[in-house]
């Protein structure tokens, strides 16, 4: 009873999805589907996470989510390290979507993510069978794939998020857009250093009072900040500004996704969201209007973790001691920074004290060594 | 031509300066029993100080003209991890020491994906007489909660008592205590810096600085070679300072003996490091006459008052009774004497336009209690000199033994 018409709604969908969702898994060779034993549903509500089976053969899968919940829902097949094998995300309520995925033999973790925060309702998932041997070089090739599935996840949600945010500054909902501003920030901070590498569009969208050069205009989502979190909020002559911030965030997501990465801007990248942290984040420096520093620091955080997990694989083959230390002081700084919760988001930046930024200064700055030492690694033939 | 070979040092003999065997630079007289550096080819490194040795470096080597000290909190709670960090630190001591890079790579010499393995801001500067002497602090052995942190609780010398309440003392906890500190002495500013810097970055993850401190112009001499120098009052400071030479002197009061406390701590000493906010500007309105009461010497000479030569003898009964040579004499304190080895400091100004400025005093000793503690309580309750003094910080760090060569660690002697 439970399973039965999940199943037939999810085979129903299957034909009309499959060509939509190819693009992320055309490597795996056709039918392969079929050959895993057939599609997966996955039934997903506010509290579970109820995935069919959790074994399948190597090859491409196929996960029929079904959302039964009343909160908008993701689904996620991870790696060890959390590295992202595939996701679907923004599942409203009583809607279904499917995930197309390669996965070679291992061991995952499948989750649902109610709300879309957290770690998610987890559960182990076996793939087994024969995969073909990968070259070291087609690990790399995974590695930045994986990443690019990464960086279009995260400009999908940056594009909509930014609209709302632009939309309510628009129509003068000084309590909307305040609470939306962090919100849309964390897409733009989870994939900073792909964004900076568009150099002119990171200033203008991203950019703070003091580092705009005379004659230049003080545009971009800090500028609104200001307004936002004035002692009076006045945000009536921001509109051209809130649409100049979504014209340049829609040309940054194009052009970050037509993007091809290296292996080593994924190491460095994942070093420079750590940076980032260590030198804005901790001083509330970045946000020092609204001090929603922490909402920046743990998506930086997430970017830099996503960057690793993406290159777990050539890591693990090349220097698994570094692997163990890295696991190891990600967890540490999550759970410095979990300490800082509070209700769906964090703490002030104004509410923590000296001692509580020296832990996470601390935490970060044990991390961001080892980190420093994946480029090296990547780069190492 | 292996590139990586290229050291500090060797860099600096390709420029010309030359390594000739001039082992006298550094070991100035026989009583200091530390011989200049050796590099690997058995030949003296100049201006490097020996970094093996049964006592560590750094505490009766010749007092070098800059200091850049640090304390740090442990901020992990694995041992082995901490030890791991000891043998680094160690490793990268003796090579800095040496005037060579902090890692075996160096500062230009590795792969260009790779951050270099030594911070590069002392390339092609001497070693400099550079000294890295290491302490470990009471919250070491069991922090504020009584907690046995890293299983040495035990091993805790009841020397390394928490020290009592000075009068007059206005700590600030943020720039007090820590669990390990270094103490970086050189005659160049630039290479302590450096020193520490790549200590600290060797340390992330296991050690978060707490605080430091940089200071400049020993305020003491700690050998008969060196001239007396002056402290920011404009008085020479350290004209009874136990020397160097004094061997028998040093034995009794500076090092830890057999039965004294834990085996461990046998040839080690006790470091006390304290802040003093000099009130300069109120020191310079008063008069020479009351400095020099204040003091107990002549400022010109420092010959005791009413002597003419600086290494008279006082006259301490002769002495105001609240002046300061008096009070920390050592026949008003049934002896005692430290091996002071401080440093002046000038953190700019204060905002009110006031020099920001005293003297960061260390002194080491065989046991605090009935050294340091005694000397000080007589001081604080009733030196003239307080009245111009504000004690802003204070440390206590049992220094173990010498590294005793590649196998040996700082702290083997305490984890091992």
């Amino acid at each position: 009873m439970r399973t039965t018409p999940l199943l037939a709604l999810a085979v129903g969908l299957l034909g009309g999805s499959l060509a939509a969702c190819s693009d992320d898994s055309g490597t795996g060779g056709s039918g392969s589907a079929a050959a895993a034993g057939g599609p997966i549903a996955v039934k997903a509500s506010d509290t579970a996470c109820e995935v069919a089976r959790n074994t399948t053969a190597a090859g491409t899968s196929v996960f029929s989510v079904t959302n039964g919940g009343n909160k908008v829902t993701e689904f996620y097949v991870y790696a060890a390290g959390d590295r992202v094998m595939g996701e679907v995300e923004n599942i409203a309520p009583g809607l279904s979507r499917e995930l197309h995925v390669e996965l070679p033999a291992g061991s995952y973790e499948t989750a649902c993510k109610p709300g879309m925060i957290g770690k998610g309702i987890r559960a182990a998932f076996t793939v087994s069978g024969s995969a073909a041997p990968l070259t070291a070089d087609a690990k790399l090739a995974d590695a930045t794939a994986s990443y690019s599935r990464y960086v279009k996840s995260q400009t999908a949600a940056l594009l909509p998020k930014t609209e709302e945010f632009v939309a309510a500054v628009k129509a003068g909902d000084v309590a909307k857009a305040k609470a939306l501003f962090p919100v849309a920030r964390t897409y733009w901070e989870r994939i900073e250093p792909v964004a900076e590498i568009f150099g002119d569009l990171d200033p203008k969208i991203d950019g703070r009072e003091e580092v705009i050069e005379e004659g230049m205009p003080f545009t971009g989502f800090h500028r609104i900040e200001k307004d936002l979190w004035a002692a009076k909020p006045d945000i009536s002559k921001d509109g051209p500004i809130a649409d100049q911030l979504l014209a340049d965030v829609k040309e940054i997501v194009a052009k970050a996704n037509a993007e091809k990465l290296s292996p080593l801007q994924l190491a460095n990248g994942a070093k420079e969201l750590l940076d980032e942290v260590a030198t804005g984040k901790i001083t509330g420096e970045e946000d020092r209007y609204s001090h929603t520093d922490l909402w920046d620091f743990n998506a930086n955080l997430e970017g830099s973790k996503a960057a690793i997990a993406s290159l777990r694989p050539v890591l693990e083959e090349r220097d698994p001691a570094l692997v163990k230390t890295l696991d190891t002081e990600f967890a540490n700084v999550d759970a410095a920074l979990s300490v800082h919760r509070a209700g769906d988001g964090w703490k002030l930046h104004t509410q923590l004290s000296k001692a509580d930024l020296k832990t996470l200064s601390d935490a970060i700055n044990a991390l961001a060594e080892p980190v420093s030492q994946v480029a090296a690694v990547v780069s190492k033939k | 031509m292996n590139e990586r070979s290229v050291s500090r040092r060797r860099a600096i003999a390709l420029a010309g300066v030359g390594v000739a065997g001039i082992a006298g630079a550094a070991a100035v007289g026989g009583a200091l029993a530390r011989g200049a550096a050796r590099d690997e080819g058995g030949s003296a490194v100049e201006g490097a100080i020996a970094f093996t040795g049964a006592h560590q470096a750094g505490i009766v080597t010749p007092a070098q003209d800059r200091l850049h000290f640090v304390a740090f909190d442990v901020i992990t709670k694995d041992r082995e991890r901490l030890v791991r960090m000891l043998k680094d630190w160690t490793a990268a001591a003796a090579r800095m020491t040496a005037g060579r890079d902090a890692g075996e790579i160096g500062a230009v010499n590795g792969m260009p994906e790779a951050p270099p393995d030594d911070t590069g801001e002392a390339l092609g500067l001497p070693p400099s007489g550079l000294t890295l002497t290491v302490g470990f602090g009471p919250t070491l052995f069991r922090d504020a909660g009584g907690r046995d942190r890293f299983g040495i609780a035990a091993k805790r010398p009841a020397a390394l008592a928490d020290l009592p309440h000075f009068p007059g003392d206005v700590l600030d906890a943020a720039l007090s205590g820590g669990d390990l500190c270094v103490q970086a002495c050189a005659n160049d500013p630039q290479v302590a810096v450096h020193a520490v810097r790549n200590l600290a970055r060797i340390g992330m993850g296991v050690v978060s600085v707490r605080w430091s401190q940089l200071g400049f112009g020993r305020t003491s001499s700690t050998s008969r070679t060196q001239a007396t120098p002056r402290n920011l009052f404009g008085f020479k400071d350290g004209t009874a300072n136990l020397k160097a030479e004094e061997a028998d002197l040093i034995e009794e009061h500076v090092w830890a003996r057999p039965g004294d406390g834990p085996e461990w701590m046998t040839g080690g000493s006790y470091l006390v490091t304290r802040k003093i906010r000099m009130i300069i500007e109120t020191w310079d309105r008063s008069p020479l006459s009351e400095q020099e009461a204040i003091v107990g010497r002549h400022k010109g000479t420092g010959a005791p008052l009413g002597k003419a030569d600086e290494f008279e003898e006082p006259d301490v009964p002769s002495l105001p009774e609240t002046s300061h040579v008096r009070l920390v004499h050592p026949d008003s304190n049934n002896g005692a004497r430290m091996l002071r080895r401080g440093y002046n400091y000038v953190d700019g100004s204060d905002g009110l336009g006031r020099l920001d400025a005293g003297l960061f005093f260390m002194a080491y000793q065989r046991d605090p209690r009935k050294q340091f503690v005694p000397v000080q309580l007589n001081m604080s309750r009733r030196d003239d000199m307080n009245e111009y003094l504000k004690p802003v910080s204070l440390g206590l760090f049992a220094c173990p033994p010498g590294v005793s060569g590649p196998d040996d660690y700082w702290g083997k002697t305490l984890f091992a």
